[in-house]
Order: C-alpha cells, then structure tokens, then sequence
C-alpha cells in the first residue's frame, strides 16, 4: 500500500523536470507581472497601492496551501512509516517560509500607505507570524536532528501542532474583529474583485506555485543523490 | 486491509489532534476580548466600567461627521446601532474617509468621547477600478 515507484524512475524525472518547471516559471510569471503591474486597472480607492496584492495573496496562498501539504504527507508518512513521504515534506518546506515571509513583508509594505501603520497586533498577521515560527521550527528540526527516526517523529509533530493554526489564520477575520480585510474571494458566494484584477492574482498564483515546484524538484533532487550515494538508506 | 500497528498510529495522530483542537479552541475562546483587534461602538456603550487604559474602537465613520480645524480632527464612529465622538490631532491616514471604515487607538472620555492618539484607515473588500465604481454609483 501506499508505494511510490522505484527511487531511480522518480529520480530520472527530478533531475530533468526543472528545466522545464523554470521556462514555464519564467513565462507565466512575466504574463502575470505584465498584467499585474500594467494591464490591471489601479483601485477606485487605493489606486496603485493594489498592486502589492497581486505578489502578497498568492504568497499567503502558497504558503497555506504548503504547509497543509507538509502536515498531510507527514502525517501519512508517520502512519505508514513510509520515508519518502518525509522526503517530500522536508523539500517542499523552504518554500513555503519564503513565500509566508514574502506575504508578511508585502502586507507590512502595503499597511504603511493604505492604513497607515507598518504593524498591527490583529488576528490574521498575528496568526501569519505564527505559521511564519512554525515553518522555521520544521526547517530546524531537520537541521539539529541527524537521527532519521527522531527527525521524522518530531517533524511530524511540529506540523501537527502548526496545522491548529491554519484554520485560524483562514477564518480569523470572520471570527475577529481585525485590521485585515475580509476573504475577497468565496468560492461559494460571488466574490468582491473585479473580475479585472482576479485574472492577474490567478496568473500570479499559477506563477508562484510553478517556482515551490521549481524549488521542490531541486531539492528533492539532492535528497535522491544522498541516498544513492549512501546505497543504503533506501526508501 | 491495514495492520494493527498502522491503526494505532493512526488513532494516535488522530487523538493528538482532537485533543490539540479542543485546547486551541478553549484558550481562544477565553481569550476573545483580548484577541479582537478593536471593539465596536455597541461594545463601548455596554461596558460595565470605563479604564483609563488604552483600547481601540473601530467602525465606520459616519457621513458628513468629520470636521477638520487647524490642529484638531473631530469625528463620529458609527456601528448603525450606536455612535462614539472621536478627537484626534495628528495626521490621517490616505484612505480616512467618510463613510469608510476607521480604526482610533487612544482612550475613553466618557461613553460617548474618545480621544484618540492614532488613526487607522480601515480597508475593505471591495476591489475595483475607478470606472467600475462610478457605474456603481449611478444605479
């Protein structure tokens, strides 16, 4: 149950994948800024400032959508002790701490003009700062951990005790009183962007996703190295 | 179809996370007065006792209330339900508009007065451009 195809067939695809990932990277993202930056009209409000929206909502995404991933396949790995689960965790992980800190560095950018402070102790960039520790506390471990077993269990955990938070960070503007706009786009209701400005964060969105794969390839890449030149660690 | 040792991990991770939800959701649900940013004017007239301690009080800031003179700006925040008078002097926020959502930092008077110390333009989450938002205006 649950098994991956050999490590030599998956290693053949995330030695070659990249260059490919990275064209297409390249491609979708100058669309994305070309329409993100020039094409977009600016906002009845906050006119130019909106453009900072288009890099920090799908870096938010990423970075949510990352660390459910991360939780999911280390959970998975843990209940069918399967190694390669880990694996994937551990490269998909950096990625998502650049782009949960790109999201906080764009919305303190973007504060200063339109609300008129860098910082707010509110429920969603407090809960963002969080998920921003807990990232940082799942690199760690893998750094101070050499044992392969102690790793895989206290990684697993820290995502267990950081996934709490991800619901949170989702619902906290509806369950709180904050500083931070409410969710634009609903899935089931019909959504305050205009359509006009939606197309450019999709694009965007597709953008950022391309580079975690780019990201997530190289270094899964280097983890199949190590084991074929260990010979032994297998998956 | 799965082991034993594969259901018992599976009960085990399952109950760390109930248990790890329950506590989250407790400690929060203690601590609310403490994890909303701001509270409304509605929630200011209910208080029990007044404290000299410095809140927030947001809203929206109602139609034609904002008055400027040379050092002072004077306004009304507004939940539709209930009103509070707010001083400032200081500089506003680009997006401090009427009719717009406000948050002021600072502390109460009275029930009705507060002076603040720092203004905060609450944005919405309405995006569109210009031309949109005139289309809107006219129907």
């Amino acid at each position: 149950m649950l098994k991956l195809p050999e490590p030599n067939k998956i290693f053949q695809i995330t030695s070659k994948a990249p260059k490919y990932v990275l064209f297409l990277f390249v491609v979708v993202l100058s669309v994305g800024l070309v329409e993100a930056l020039i094409l977009s009209p600016e906002d009845y409000k906050q006119s130019d400032a909106v453009r900072i929206m288009y890099v920090h909502v799908p870096a938010a995404w990423i970075s949510l959508g990352i660390f459910s991933s991360i939780t999911i396949l280390s959970i998975s790995g843990f209940i069918f002790k399967n190694k390669n689960f880990f694996l994937i965790s551990k490269s998909l992980a950096p990625s998502g701490f650049i782009f949960n800190i790109i999201a906080l560095v764009t919305g303190s950018i973007w504060g200063k003009p339109t609300w008129g402070t860098w910082w707010a102790w509110d429920a969603r960039i407090t809960s963002m700062l969080i998920l921003a520790l807990f990232y940082a506390l799942y690199l760690i471990s893998w750094r101070i951990y050499k044992n392969k077993e102690k790793v895989f269990k206290i990684s697993t955990f820290i995502t267990i005790l950081g996934i709490i938070n991800v619901p949170i960070i989702k619902y906290s503007v509806d369950w709180w009183n904050t500083l931070h706009q409410p969710a634009s786009i609903n899935i089931l209701s019909k959504s305050s962007i205009h359509s006009s400005m939606l197309y450019p964060l999709l694009i965007m969105t597709a953008a950022f996703a391309l580079f975690s794969l780019l990201i997530f390839l190289m270094k899964y890449n280097t983890e199949l190295i190590k084991i074929k030149n260990k010979g032994l660690d297998r998956l | 179809m799965y082991g034993r040792k594969v259901k018992l991990r599976f009960l085990f991770v399952s109950t760390i996370l109930l248990i790890l939800i329950l506590t989250v959701f407790l400690v929060l649900k203690s601590l609310e007065e403490n994890v909303v940013y701001f509270q409304s004017p509605s929630e200011i007239k209910s208080l029990t006792e007044l404290t000299n301690n410095k809140i927030r009080v947001g809203g929206m800031v109602k139609k034609n209330s904002i008055s400027m003179n040379s050092d002072e700006v004077n306004f009304i925040i507004t939940d539709f339900k209930n009103e509070i008078n707010v001083t400032y002097s200081g500089a506003v926020p680009n997006l401090f508009e009427e009719g717009k959502g406000v948050v002021a930092e600072g502390v109460l008077k009275d029930r009705n007065f507060f002076s603040a110390t720092k203004i905060l333009a609450k944005h919405d989450e309405n995006y569109m451009p210009p031309e949109v938002k005139a289309a809107l205006e006219e129907n």
